[in-house]
């Protein structure tokens, strides 16, 4: 053996284990977080976590009911903003947009998307809070319902896009009019692929906290109606885990571990259960 | 290069035993069902068709034939105005279905009159029994009684009605290719077209898939007038009555298909027919 091809070996060895390594440290970062949340949180989580509302302070115990049906809420009224927008954006963009006024809305969509989400807070504060004079659910669900709008139009137009054009032609020569095409023929062509995307865009705003912490803001108590501050996941996580207390940490850790519960079962039931289906119907 | 006309029209690629369609027909006394007079075609600045005219005889079967890109499948998707999905398309000309200019038609209600079957095959994701139907819904036909005859009427005027009775609401990519395109010949045929616009319908198929529709193709002629663009001269020998030779945007030629084929009067036509070029 030569000299350059010992040369060679070594670097491709080197390369090897360094790309190898960092490939790992992307893994294990996630393995690292799951285990740490399931070791902490799994031994404060109960069932008065999911049924009783949290203690006076001072008091150990208690759960976090209101946060969960808080978050529940917020992500309703968060779909009734982003889904309908963000759907009938994409099927514009996928289907009818002109050339100029579509690259504005894409990348304005993108810009959109970029904006950092405490900035989605100052808006729904100003737009909502400030008028109103207190903090509520509603202005936290359209804090996220605004997050939402983006990723539904893009991943709307992307599954769209994807259905073939043969199909539209297809409609259009039966005599369909080109609304009917692709309410009857395209929509239902990608529907499946058009719910994936936003129950993943769902599960994305689910673990937002920063646009909540001065819209939907925190509560102690139950939150009856939409027009009062309410108990979220993400903000009692944040506010329990700031505290002095080793009983909120346990429970922060417990809260942490039920949204990433709820995130990960949203995600694999996207992409396994909904995602096979894609699959098979397109074969 | 070495091959004659004869070897070319006793081939037999698909449809064993079967010759070239015999010249019984007379070509004059048949009423014209479409009339193109002078139509010219721009993509944008580019020009597809100059000046064609021509007439489709009513139920009879019209072959045009061309090597790629000479425009005859952009004829035939200005018949039925398919050609509106393409940004910045337009024509120039004028195209008469029984005497009306189809130009000025609500172009859903032409659609109707002038059904397409396209390249390759293109069910919808949906059952046997929705694509079928479809046609018939999208034009406002509710009662499920009738559209479970007009179902079955048309899936056996495709003849396909045997293989598929006992699945009609299976997903139609459970079906073959060359079943599937039947499928599509089904779902045109359900809203009863007047004229059935074919866009190499056999061009994904085997030679027995092929049979079967041009087997289909004798059967419809009674009852509408066929159009149909084919890359294979062969069938379109075994096929049509008329045939028409484009080339290069222009209609080179066109005439009885036994002329066509023996005794061609352009040069250009000859030429492509026994593959000098094309």
């Amino acid at each position: 053996m030569n000299y350059r091809s010992v040369w060679r070996k070594s670097v491709n060895a080197v390369m090897f284990s360094l790309t190898g390594i960092c490939a790992l440290a992307a893994v294990s970062v996630l393995f690292f977080i799951l285990g740490y949340l399931v070791w902490h949180g799994g031994r404060a989580i109960n069932w008065d976590f999911f049924t009783k509302l949290p203690k006076p302070v001072g008091e150990t115990g208690g759960g976090m009911a209101n946060a969960i049906v808080g978050s529940a809420k917020l992500l309703l009224l968060a779909s009734l903003v982003g889904v309908p927008v963000g759907f009938m954006g994409g099927v514009y963009l996928a289907e009818f947009g002109g050339k100029t006024f579509s690259f504005l809305v894409r990348y304005t969509t993108d810009l959109l998307n970029g904006v950092p989400s405490i900035v989605m807070g100052i808006f729904a504060y100003t737009m909502i809070v400030l008028p109103l004079k207190h903090f509520s659910t509603l202005a936290g669900g359209l804090a996220l319902g605004v997050m939402m709008i983006p990723i539904a139009v893009r991943s709307t137009e992307e599954f769209l896009r994807a259905v073939p054009q043969s199909l539209r032609e297809g409609a259009l020569a039966l005599g369909a009019s080109k609304w009917k095409a692709i309410a009857t023929v395209v929509i239902p062509a990608a529907f499946r692929g058009i719910l994936t995307g936003i129950v993943l865009d769902l599960a994305r705003v689910a673990g937002e906290t920063a646009p909540l912490l001065f819209t939907s803001f925190n509560n102690r108590f139950w939150s009856p109606g939409w027009n009062q501050p309410t108990a979220s996941l993400p903000v009692m996580i944040f506010t329990y885990a700031i505290a002095p207390y080793d009983d909120w940490h346990r429970q922060a850790w417990a809260a942490g571990l039920v949204l990433l519960g709820l995130v990960l079962l949203a995600n694999i039931t996207a992409r396994v259960v909904l995602g096979r289906k894609l699959s098979s119907a397109a074969g | 290069m070495g091959v004659t006309m004869e070897q070319i029209l006793l081939t037999p690629e698909a449809g064993e035993g079967r010759s070239e369609k015999s010249p019984t027909k007379p070509a004059v006394a048949v009423a014209a069902k479409l009339r193109v007079i002078d139509l010219s075609f721009y993509y944008g600045k580019a020009q597809a068709l100059h000046g064609v005219s021509l007439d489709i005889a009513a139920n009879r079967i019209t072959a045009l034939i061309g090597p790629s890109g000479c425009g005859k499948s952009t004829f035939l998707r200005s018949l039925n105005r398919m050609y509106e999905t393409v940004r910045h398309a337009r024509v120039e000309g004028q195209i008469l279905l029984d005497n009306e200019n189809t130009l000025d038609m609500d172009v859903s209600q032409l659609r109707r009159r002038v059904g397409m079957v396209f390249q390759k095959s293109n069910p919808f994701p949906k059952s046997i029994f929705d694509n079928v139907a479809y046609g018939l819904r999208v034009n406002g036909w509710k009662s499920e009684g009738t559209l479970q005859d007009a179902v079955e009427r048309s899936l056996i005027r495709a003849a396909l009605w045997d293989e598929v009775k006992d699945k009609l609401h299976k997903s139609a990519y459970a079906l073959s290719g060359g079943q599937q395109q039947r499928l599509c010949i089904a779902r045109a045929l359900a809203v009863d077209p007047e004229v059935l616009l074919l866009d190499e319908p056999c061009s994904a198929l085997d030679p027995i898939a092929t049979a079967k529709i041009e087997e289909l193709l004798f059967d419809l002629e009674q009852e509408c007038t066929i159009v149909i663009v084919t890359h294979n001269m062969q069938q379109a020998a075994r096929v049509a009555d008329f045939t028409g030779f484009f080339l290069l945007g222009k209609l080179i030629e066109f005439n009885d298909t036994a002329i066509i084929f023996k005794t061609p009067a352009k040069k250009e036509t000859e030429d492509y027919i026994t593959g000098r070029f094309g």
